[in-house]
C-alpha cells in the first residue's frame, strides 16, 4: 500500500488516480481560501445550508436532462441545476432572516432540511426512472471519483482558479466587513453585496466539490482548513494562505491515499486527512496552539510563584506553597529545609527593591493606560532605561538593611 | 442660488424658512428612524455648522447612535433626509470618516493594529491597490498621532478598552477626511486614552476639520466641544455650547431622569 500511496503522491498511480489528485488539491485550495471568509463572518452555517440545497437541483437537473433526451449524468448540467437550487436556498435563508424576525441559524435549519428532504424525494423518483437505476447520483452525496472524467477535472479547474482570484479582488471588501461590518457600511462598501458575494463563492466552491468530495462533506473543506490556519497567524492575509495550503494538502494527500488501496473513499478520506491537519494545528501551532498556551501559561505561573516566594523570604514570611518552594528550590534560592541561600536573599532583596521601584513607576504613570507592563513580573530593566531608573532610585533614597 | 430657500416641516408641524446650508457638513431634515413601531429618532432637523465640534447629548435609548448611523447609512431612515456638505453622503463618501462603538467589533479578529489602522486607507487603495511603504508611513504617523505606534504589531484584542478606541480614532485619521462623526469615544476609556483623543479631535478641529461626536459625560460638554445637539427621539435643541447646554434645556432633555443637583452641580448659565 505504501508504494502504491508514494505513486499515488507522485501522480504515477494511474490517470484516474492522478487527474483526482490534482482536481482534489485545487479544489481543496479553493475551498479553503474562499470558506475563510465565510469563517471570519461568523456564518460558517451558511455553507451547511447551501450543500444541502444543491440536492433538489441534481435531482430535477437530471429529470429535464433525460426528459429532452440527454444524458441525466452530465456533470455541466448537474452542476448548473445544484446551483439554481442552492442560490435558491441562500436567497431564502438570507431574506428570512432579514425579513422576518427568525434568527439567521433558525432559517438556515428550515431551509437545509426542507431542501434536502425535497432533493431526497425526487432521488427517490428517479429511482423508478427506467433510466435512473444506474443514474449513480447518490455518489453526488459523499462524492465519487471513479468514473471522473478529464473534463470534469477541466471544469474543477476553471471554477477553483476563478473562486481564487475573486477571493484576492475581493479580500479588502470581505476583511472590512468581518471585521466591523458598521464601520465598512459607513466607508461606502455595501455590506450585503459582500455577504453575497461571500455566500455565492461558497456556492460556487460547493457546486465544483460535487464531484469529489459530495455535498455533505464540502462543509468540512469550507471551515476546517480556515479554523486549522487560524491558530498559525493573527493576520488575515496568513489566514486565507493558510487555508489555501491546508485545503490543498489534504485535498493531494487524501486522493493520494484513497488510491493506494481499493476501499478508501476518496471525499471522507480527504476530510479525514483535513482533520487531521487540524488536530495538529491544534495542538502545536505556536501562536494559538493548546501546547504553546499550555507552556505560556505555565512559564507566568513560574514568575508568580518565584517573585511571590522571594518576597516572601525577604518579609521572613513562612511560604507553604507547594508550588513556590519547588519553584525557589529548583532554582538554588532556599535549601532543601526552607532556609534562603547566599543567591536566594541576594535575589530575595533585589526583588524587594524593585517592588518600591514599581510603586514609584505606578504612581508616575497612574494615568499612563500602559499599566499592562507595569506589573511587576517583567524584569524592571526590560521595561525602563537605564536613566529613567536612576531618576527613580534617587526617590528611594539610601538603601535600607533589610532583614536577614 | 441666491435667496432660495427650502421649506422644512419642523417639528411641532409648523412650516419654517431656512436658508439652504450648502456647505456645511450635515443638514438633517425631518430625519425619522425606527425599529419596528416605535420611533428611535422622530422628525430630527439639525445642521452642524463647518469647523465645529459637536457633542450629541441625551439620556440612554434617546437615539444618538441611531441618529450617526442614519446620517452614515448604515440604518436606512422611514423619512427625511440627509445631505453631507450640501451632497447625498454616497457623492462624498471620502470626505468622512467614522469611529464606531467599540462592542461593533469582533476583538479576536485576526488582524493587528497597523491592519486596523490601514484598514482606513481601503477605499484610497481599491480593490487590487499594493500596500506600499508609503501607505505604512502613513499608518504608522496615524497611530503615532494617538500614542499607538509602539503596539503596531500586536493582536487588536490584546489591547485595552481605551487603546482599542485610540487604534479606532487612527483608523479614521488614516482617512484624511474632512468631517468626523465619532460614537461614544469617551465611553469606558482610561483617563490618559480620553485625553489622547481629546488632543487629536481638538488638533483636527485646529485643521479645519468637523467633529461630531455622541457624548455622554455631561460634566465634559463645555470644555469638549462647541456646538451641542440635545435630543431625546425628537431633538430638543441645538446651537453653541454656550447659550444651548442650559440647565432648562437639560431638563427638557431628560425629563425627571437627570436630579436638579446634577444640573447644579455642572453650573451653567442659567437657562
Amino acid at each position: 500500500m505504501w508504494t502504491t500511496f508514494l505513486d499515488a503522491l507522485l501522480l504515477q498511480a494511474g490517470y484516474n488516480a492522478a487527474l483526482v489528485a490534482i482536481g482534489a488539491a485545487l479544489l481543496g485550495i479553493a475551498a479553503g481560501t474562499s470558506g475563510t471568509f465565510l469563517f471570519l463572518r461568523k456564518r460558517a452555517l451558511v455553507s451547511d445550508a447551501i450543500a444541502h440545497a444543491t440536492l433538489p437541483g441534481i435531482g430535477l437537473a437530471f429529470i429535464l436532462m433525460v426528459a429532452l433526451g440527454g444524458d441525466g449524468r452530465d456533470l455541466a448540467g448537474l452542476m448548473l441545476g445544484s446551483a439554481l437550487t442552492a442560490a435558491a436556498g441562500l436567497l431564502l435563508v438570507e431574506w428570512t432572516a432579514r425579513e422576518t424576525r427568525l434568527s439567521e441559524d433558525a432559517a438556515i435549519g428550515a431551509v437545509l432540511s426542507v431542501f434536502f428532504g425535497f432533493g431526497i424525494v425526487l432521488l427517490t423518483f428517479i429511482q423508478t426512472m427506467s433510466s435512473g437505476r444506474q443514474a449513480g447520483l447518490d455518489g453526488l452525496l459523499l462524492g465519487s471519483t471513479a468514473g471522473m472524467l478529464f473534463q470534469d477535472g477541466i471544469i474543477i479547474a476553471i471554477g477553483g482558479a476563478l473562486s481564487v482570484v475573486a477571493v484576492y479582488v475581493l479580500r479588502r471588501p470581505m476583511t472590512l466587513v468581518g471585521f466591523d461590518a458598521e464601520f465598512a457600511e459607513a466607508a461606502g462598501v455595501n455590506v450585503r453585496h459582500v455577504d453575497l458575494a461571500i455566500m455565492g463563492l461558497v456556492l460556487g466552491v460547493t457546486v465544483i466539490g460535487l464531484k469529489i468530495v459530495g455535498l455533505i462533506l464540502i462543509v468540512a473543506m469550507l471551515i476546517i482548513p480556515a479554523v486549522a490556519a487560524r491558530f498559525w497567524t493573527e493576520r488575515t492575509e496568513f489566514v486565507v494562505l493558510g487555508a489555501g495550503l491546508i485545503g490543498g494538502a489534504s485535498g493531494y494527500i487524501g486522493a493520494a491515499l484513497s488510491a493506494s488501496a481499493p476501499a478508501l473513499p476518496t471525499g471522507p478520506i480527504i476530510v479525514l486527512v483535513c482533520a487531521l491537519l487540524f488536530g495538529l494545528s491544534l495542538l502545536f501551532a505556536p501562536i494559538r496552539g493548546v501546547l504553546a498556551s499550555v507552556v505560556r501559561h505555565r512559564r507566568f505561573q513560574i514568575r508568580v510563584h518565584r517573585r511571590q516566594g522571594l518576597l516572601a523570604l525577604v518579609h521572613g514570611e513562612a511560604i507553604h506553597d507547594r508550588m513556590t518552594l519547588a519553584v525557589l528550590r529548583r532554582d538554588g534560592l532556599i535549601r532543601a529545609d526552607g532556609v534562603a541561600t547566599d543567591s536566594g536573599r541576594a535575589l530575595a532583596a533585589k526583588a524587594l527593591l524593585d517592588e518600591r521601584r514599581w510603586e514609584i513607576v505606578r504612581e508616575l504613570h497612574f494615568a499612563d493606560g500602559v499599566k499592562a507592563s507595569l506589573d511587576g513580573l517583567t524584569p524592571i530593566e526590560e521595561v525602563l532605561t537605564r536613566d529613567e531608573l536612576a531618576e527613580i532610585d534617587k526617590r528611594l533614597g539610601p538603601p535600607v538593611v533589610v532583614g536577614g | 442660488m441666491a435667496g432660495r430657500s427650502v421649506k422644512v416641516a419642523a417639528q411641532d408641524g409648523q412650516i419654517v424658512q431656512q436658508p439652504p446650508a450648502d456647505d456645511s457638513p450635515l443638514a438633517v431634515r425631518g430625519l425619522t428612524v425606527s425599529y419596528g413601531d416605535k420611533p428611535a429618532i422622530f422628525s430630527v432637523d439639525a445642521v452642524v455648522p463647518p469647523e465645529s465640534m459637536m457633542a450629541i447629548v441625551g439620556p440612554n435609548g434617546a437615539g444618538k447612535s441611531t441618529l450617526l448611523k442614519a446620517v452614515l447609512g448604515i440604518v436606512e431612515p422611514l423619512s427625511g433626509s440627509v445631505s453631507v456638505y450640501g451632497e447625498p453622503l454616497a457623492k462624498v463618501q471620502d470626505r468622512v470618516a467614522y469611529v464606531p462603538q467599540r462592542a461593533s467589533v469582533d476583538w479576536d479578529f485576526p488582524t493587528r493594529v497597523i491592519d486596523v489602522v490601514l484598514m482606513g486607507l481601503y477605499r484610497e487603495l481599491g480593490l487590487l491597490g499594493w500596500v506600499t511603504g508609503r501607505h505604512r508611513k502613513t499608518a504608522k504617523a496615524c497611530l503615532e498621532r494617538v500614542g499607538m505606534a509602539e503596539f503596531a504589531g500586536r493582536q487588536i484584542g490584546q489591547l485595552s478598552g481605551g487603546q482599542q478606541q485610540r487604534v479606532f480614532l487612527a483608523r479614521a485619521l488614516a482617512q484624511d477626511a474632512d468631517f468626523y462623526l465619532l460614537d461614544e469615544p469617551f465611553a469606558g476609556v482610561d483617563a490618559a486614552t480620553e485625553k489622547a483623543i481629546i488632543d487629536v479631535l481638538k488638533s483636527l478641529k485646529a485643521d479645519k476639520k468637523t467633529v461630531v461626536c455622541v457624548h455622554h459625560d455631561l460634566a465634559t460638554v463645555s470644555d469638549y466641544f462647541d456646538h451641542v445637539l440635545l435630543i431625546n427621539v425628537r431633538k430638543i435643541a441645538d446651537g453653541p455650547v454656550a447659550t444651548t447646554f442650559t440647565a432648562e434645556n437639560l431638563q427638557r432633555t431628560y425629563g425627571g431622569r437627570l436630579a436638579t443637583t446634577h444640573i447644579d452641580e455642572l453650573r451653567l448659565p442659567a437657562g
